[in-house]
């Protein structure tokens, strides 16, 4: 589903010293996978994914997504990105608009759908994640765990074939990490292609198919979970393992 | 002291009209016009000050520097005299005037668009494209709405600042507040009680549209 060819990405921080963040990712993604990427701060867990939907621009390298290589200069991103949700850390739910509205704006501008029928849609979405009440609210209405939960549905509106999850309880309250790792675990159970960067561990290891751990910019280990973590070969994954799990 | 009150008296009974009418009048008409289309062309610069094209970022960065380093006098003339030789067709002393107002005010309020659009949080625009809205979507639909909030606020206040601005229009006789001044000032050579009534207007239009844009502020907020 998406392929990744010797990613690579500098950040200028200063003008002299170019700050290497991606040093030539290659990986494949498969349809109906649960990727966890785990690693420590810096890694390039982050950069990676949001590579992957051009969010960031790579340096170097091709990201094959449904067979077109969208790293091509003449390529249409805005058609790809409507077939690859994406979920952010600080939620970045739209605060002008209605919960509904956060939802069917999307699929009525891009999709073309009508504004009754993007509702019906939303208001199922909004069922299947509790949050069927909130429809007429304002997000400022929400807490933390319900934005997140929102952000996650409205990238499910647009019915894409990959989602993407930028640390999605990096900030949220304890209490609702919960409450937002389950709708992301059933949406893996559905089969939802799905690539989590997460410093949850435990949930690495329940819901994912595999699990990718970067370190120096680069994928320093790769298998199932239970290799990946209860096995680690590589000696950074041991190292960075022994912190986060005491 | 009482000298004073009876000549203001004796003024307004007889050029009330000229003080009221046709200066506060042009002061408002000229200021709104100042505003509204300042603001539209103040859009216009702000999307060149932010567009990906070098040569237009300058352009307008070079505007907006040479409207803030000189003083809005001298381009008042400048408009006064350039204005009529770069149309074909005659204009009156108020167009060109307005259209000196309008390049300055617009200058300021592209900056203050700016800042605004620049306030709303980057996150906005990564959730947009990310959905899938081009770059003029992402724009139209979610930040713009949300700038509005940081803008109207500074657009008032732009709005008080050229009503007392305008008043340098009267170096040309284009009948606003100051002018009316002159005018009356010539008729009658009481200079201070003159000055006293077109001050107390000034300061009246100003602190009722300062009142009123503070109201306005506190329900954008309870809005929010």
């Amino acid at each position: 589903m998406i392929k990744t060819v010797e990613l690579t990405k500098s950040f200028e921080v200063k003008k002299s010293e170019p700050l290497q963040v991606l040093k030539g990712v290659s990986e494949h993604i498969k349809k109906g996978e649960a990727v966890s990427v785990i690693g420590p701060s810096g890694g390039g867990k982050s950069t990676f994914l949001r590579c992957l939907n051009l969010l960031e621009k790579p340096c170097g390298g091709h990201i094959i997504f449904e067979g077109v290589d969208i790293t091509e200069k003449d390529v249409d991103i805005n058609i790809h990105r409507q077939k690859m949700g994406m979920v952010f850390q600080h939620f970045n739910v739209f605060p002008h608009l209605t919960v509904l509205d956060n939802i069917t704006l999307a699929p009525v501008l891009l999709k073309k759908r009508s504004k009754a029928e993007a509702a019906d849609q939303a208001r199922e979405l909004l069922a299947r994640v509790g949050l069927a009440d909130k429809a007429a609210e304002y997000p400022k209405r929400l807490s933390g765990g319900q934005k997140q939960r929102l952000a996650i549905v409205r990238a499910l509106a647009m019915e894409p074939d990959v989602m993407l999850f930028d640390e999605p309880t990096s900030a949220l309250d304890p209490e609702m990490v919960g409450e937002v790792l389950d709708v992301i675990k059933d949406l893996v159970k559905e089969g939802m292609t799905s690539v989590i960067v997460t410093h949850e561990m435990g949930f690495a290891r329940e819901v994912s198919s595999r699990v990718l751990f970067m370190d120096g910019g680069v994928i320093a280990e790769s298998g199932k979970p239970d290799e990946v973590l209860n096995h680690p070969q590589n000696q950074r994954t041991k190292e960075f393992l022994s912190k986060v799990l005491v | 002291m009482g000298e004073y009150v009876s000549n203001v008296i004796k003024i307004m009974s007889e050029y009330w009209d000229v003080f009221l009418i046709t200066g506060v009048g042009y002061t408002l008409l000229l200021s709104a016009i100042t505003v509204a289309l300042g603001a539209v062309l103040g859009m216009v610069f702000c999307l060149g000050r932010m567009s990906r094209i070098a040569p237009l970022r300058w352009l307008v960065i070079a505007i907006v520097e040479v409207v803030r380093g000189t003083p809005m006098l001298l381009q008042l003339y400048v408009g006064y005299f350039l204005v009529p030789q770069l149309l074909p067709f005659p204009v009156s002393d108020f167009f060109s005037i307005s259209v000196a107002l309008i390049v300055n005010s617009a200058a300021y309020l592209s900056e203050v668009f700016r800042s605004g659009i620049q306030a709303v949080d980057p996150g906005q625009t990564e959730a947009a494209r990310s959905l899938g809205l081009s770059a003029g979507q992402t724009m139209v639909k979610i930040i713009i709405p949300q700038a509005t909030k940081n803008i109207l606020p500074a657009l008032g206040n732009e709005f008080i600042t050229i009503i007392k601005e305008t008043s340098l229009a009267s170096t040309f006789f284009v009948g606003e507040l100051m002018t009316s001044y002159l005018k009356v000032k010539g008729a009658t050579y009481l200079t201070m009680e003159c000055l006293f009534i077109v001050g107390a207007l000034y300061f009246l239009l100003t602190f009722v549209l300062s009142k009123l844009l503070n109201a306005f502020e506190r329900r954008l907020k309870e809005n929010d």
